[in-house]
């Protein structure tokens, strides 16, 4: 079946997993700026990262005739340093017209402190300024529901931000009903221990419908599975839920968001 | 799908958790020590499996979560632990 990846970390896959989605069917990967699992200790170093998303990754990806997308940002880990987010801000523009560009991503909140506060308004600001999507790391775990409130609250408040056009992401059963409610794009992350299993994205599905709400692997360096998207679409099939509505979730509903950007060709 | 065949696809599955966590909670109950303000929410948690209501992983959920609403003065750990520390 073919689908999208809408956020995969593929920086941190092997050649492998590419081959892998590739023969399960797998059309695009999305990939936006994360945490490297370490501290960056200079700007310099997200200067190289937005470097090889926006270069090298695209390449890697289509020697399995995958097409790659790419989002950018200072993750809220590496966040709680205003001064370097700001460095590293200043460097955005210049990779912002880059062909897999799609926009301004993953930014939102970890801690839910002042400063990843700030630093989420000062990308909120460049991505209506530059007219870009916005993808949104949501908090994980007892923090989550926290950290949604506030970042729903920052891009309320701004009327420059239009809610189609922005993707909460790792939305579970305790926040996915005020993203939707705000107008945003919902997006479940299928990990084996955190976020959402498929059996409960599928009942998230189940309750909500299949409205602005998509799937993802968010695949990395940790405890995650680049095929959780079609092992979910199979577990759909088992679960009595038809081709076409399967089809919606993992393949025309990131095609609708995506093809928002004006980068997001040939999908 | 019907209660049955949610039954035949996830009840075993269902059991196994519910047992693991039964047997989590007897092992605390052995070990020496006191515990830290996580069993405390563990136990609110499962509260939220009794009875016929809906939404249990929801309230599950809630039962973790921070329920404060202004931003922490500054971040000193990047990590999360899975329930609110009041």
């Amino acid at each position: 079946m073919k689908y999208i990846e809408p956020h995969a970390h593929m920086v941190s896959r092997t050649t492998d997993d590419y081959e892998r989605m590739a023969l399960a069917g797998c059309a695009a990967v999305c990939e936006p700026a994360f945490w490297a699992g370490f501290d960056r200790s200079s700007a310099a170093g997200f200067y190289d990262y937005f470097s090889q998303l926006t270069e090298h990754e695209p390449k890697r990806a289509a020697r399995f005739g995958l097409k790659h997308f790419c989002w950018l940002c200072i993750n809220s880990k590496e966040a709680e340093d205003v001064k370097l987010a700001e460095e590293v801000i200043a460097l955005i523009p210049q990779f912002i017209n880059r062909p897999n560009v799609l926009g301004i991503g993953e930014i939102g909140l970890n801690k839910n402190s002042r400063n990843e506060l700030r630093v989420l308004e000062l990308q909120v600001d460049l991505a209506a300024k530059y007219k870009q999507l916005i993808l949104v790391h949501t908090p994980h775990l007892e923090d989550k529901l926290k950290g949604t409130r506030l970042i729903l609250d920052v891009l309320k408040n701004d009327p420059r931000i239009k809610p189609e056009r922005v993707i909460i992401d790792h939305v579970e059963e305790h926040t996915v009903e005020q993203v939707l409610d705000a107008g945003m794009w919902a997006g479940m992350t299928l990990y084996p221990e955190t976020k959402c299993t498929p059996a409960r994205a599928i009942d998230i599905l189940e309750t909500y419908g299949h409205e602005r709400l998509w799937l993802n692997s968010a695949c990395d360096w940790g405890v995650s599975d680049p095929l959780a998207v079609p092992k979910t679409a199979q577990k759909m099939r088992k679960r009595g839920h038809l081709a076409g509505a399967i089809e919606k979730i993992v393949f025309a509903n990131p095609q609708k968001f995506l093809r928002q950007s004006p980068n997001f060709k040939g999908i | 799908m019907t209660k049955q065949q949610i039954l035949d696809l996830y009840f075993l599955d269902a059991r196994h958790k519910l047992i693991e966590v039964a047997a989590f909670l007897d092992r605390m109950e052995r070990a020496e020590g006191t515990a830290d303000f996580r069993l405390k929410a563990f136990r609110t948690a499962l509260a939220k499996l009794d009875g016929k209501g809906k939404a249990k992983a929801k309230k599950v959920l809630l039962a973790f979560s921070d329920p404060t609403s202004k931003p922490i003065s500054v971040a000193t750990t990047k990590g999360a632990v899975g329930a609110y520390r009041p």
